[in-house]
């Protein structure tokens, strides 16, 4: 069976890893470094669950081969807070109860911080257009935008 | 997912060479596509051949004028680059109109072109389908068809190529460049993809080994009159059930030149000579957008549950050319229709 090393700048952490080709990032970071605060969904790239930043910006781990990115920099849920500070957009998920379930929060929270730091979503319809990679079952839509919109004012 | 091989291709050449030594191969760029098909058993490669790493991630400008796009330049960085955004606003309005956030960000430009159909038979292993299994069978005819093509059907498959960014391509009269193991040549836009006839399992008129190395843009942009109008079943994050590139250029309240391109009606985006010369050289008018949508369905058969597209793509395609024709197109983000 084949293996491929791959160099993979993990949270600020270099890791080194020896995988199977068909190993997907979502489950390289769940199953071989976890990292289980990224998670699987649908695993085909419709729900927006597993969404990391791959060099900043917010792609569907599920749908991408880990041995594709040698030498990137991915930034996991895990990451985000800084010196036990959480990210402002982290609190302003707790602060306007963004969430029900909670399932598809790590992902929201990536893709939001993305959105924050490109800075084109600007109005109510700009964010929803731009998370709309992130499906909530929980339908919990309205607080999500609610937040993201405050942490746009804080940042 | 089953296994496979895993190589990485040094340059264009080398990616040639090992797609041409092994027939069941396949080239992976961003793998939106692929990853999930090979999750479904639909597809299933001995090799992926990794070209994600070759330096084909450049927007430059042509001598004539026009815009060259590489094969890996990926969806969002197309969609806003500052030149597409003005001199090119339907393509980059088409691709906002696609995927979601995270797609764009790994869809490359010569994968989308080369994205498979979403017919939901394509997709089920259990079933038979033609464009999976050639000879086997087409169970969307007669089955569940809602978002099968109305245009340029066969017997064999009514499949419908799912992409937005091709038919702002087609609109637009882009070329893709290609590189095989015979030399490189360049492929307009309407003769890239094929319609099904008897061989439905090819999308592409790509021959074997032959990789996608840019798509070019020619100089005109219709950047004052286009509209991408996208209809589909949630207001975003959905495929089109119909949708309309339109670009018209408009001199003294007369239509000069008009291009018009439909996605989600047929095997490719679709273009009608005929239903553009219908508006050649006519005043700016509903009379004249009517004929010309109606001239462009005048072959369209519905399967059952998608007859309603015959309409519904009538109905768009007006709305599109108003929009085109007043300057004022179809905005990605406030999604009511003007």
């Amino acid at each position: 069976m084949q293996k491929v090393s791959v160099a993979l700048l993990i949270n600020g952490d270099r890791t080194q890893l020896e995988i199977a080709p068909w190993t997907t990032l979502l489950d390289a970071l769940r199953d071989r470094l976890h990292l289980t605060g990224t998670k699987k969904g649908c695993d085909h790239g419709q729900c927006g669950a597993c969404t990391v930043l791959l060099n900043g910006r917010p792609i569907n781990a599920c749908l991408t081969l880990a041995v594709m990115h040698d030498g990137a920099e991915i930034t996991t849920v895990e990451g985000l807070a800084r010196d036990g500070v959480l990210h402002p957009v982290q609190q302003a998920f707790i602060d306007h109860d963004a969430f029900q379930c909670g399932y598809c929060t790590s992902g929201q929270i990536c893709s939001a911080v993305a959105l924050l730091r490109e800075g084109r979503a600007r109005t109510r319809d700009e964010i929803r257009e731009t998370m709309s990679g992130n499906i909530c079952r929980c339908g919990a839509y309205p607080n999500i935008v609610t937040a993201i919109e405050e942490a746009m004012k804080a940042t | 997912m089953n296994s496979f091989q895993y190589s990485r291709a040094q340059d264009i050449a080398d990616a040639v060479r090992q797609s041409a030594a092994d027939s069941s191969a396949r080239f992976i760029a961003g793998g939106t596509n692929l990853v999930d098909l090979m999750k479904y058993d639909v597809e299933r490669p001995t090799r992926l051949i990794d070209i994600s790493h070759l330096p084909l991630r450049a927007v430059e400008e042509t001598s004539n004028g026009g815009l060259r796009i590489g094969a890996l330049v990926l969806n969002s960085d197309l969609a806003w680059h500052p030149q597409v955004k003005d001199r090119y606003p339907l393509l980059s309005s088409a691709i906002l109109a696609g995927a979601s956030t995270q797609l764009r960000n790994m869809a490359s430009t010569g994968g989308n072109l080369l994205q498979r159909t979403r017919c939901l038979y394509f997709y089920d292993v259990a079933t038979p389908c033609n464009k999976r299994k050639p000879g086997s069978g087409c169970s969307a005819i007669g089955g569940v068809n809602r978002i099968n093509a109305i245009l340029g059907t066969s017997e064999a498959c009514i499949a419908t190529h799912p992409s937005d960014m091709c038919v702002a391509l087609a609109a637009l009269d882009a070329t893709v460049h290609v590189t095989g193991p015979h030399g490189v040549r360049t492929i307009p836009m309407a003769d890239f993809h094929r319609l099904p006839g008897d061989t439905p399992e090819r999308d592409t008129n790509l021959e074997s080994g032959e990789i996608v190395t840019a798509v070019e843009l020619p100089a005109h942009g219709f950047r004052t009159n286009y509209t991408y109008l996208k209809i589909r079943d949630r207001l975003s994050y959905a495929f089109a059930l119909v949708s309309v590139a339109a670009a018209l250029e408009i001199d003294n309240g007369a239509i000069r030149q008009a291009r018009l391109a439909l996605g989600g009606v047929a095997h490719k985006p679709w273009r009608d000579p005929e239903a553009e010369a219908v508006l050649a050289g006519q005043p700016v008018e509903q009379d004249t957008f009517a004929r010309a949508a109606k001239v462009i369905l005048r072959d369209a058969k519905g399967y059952g549950h998608n007859d309603f597209k015959i309409d519904l793509a009538q109905r768009t395609i007006i709305r599109a050319l108003n929009q085109a024709a007043q300057g004022t197109p179809q905005s990605q983000s406030d999604k009511r229709i003007a």
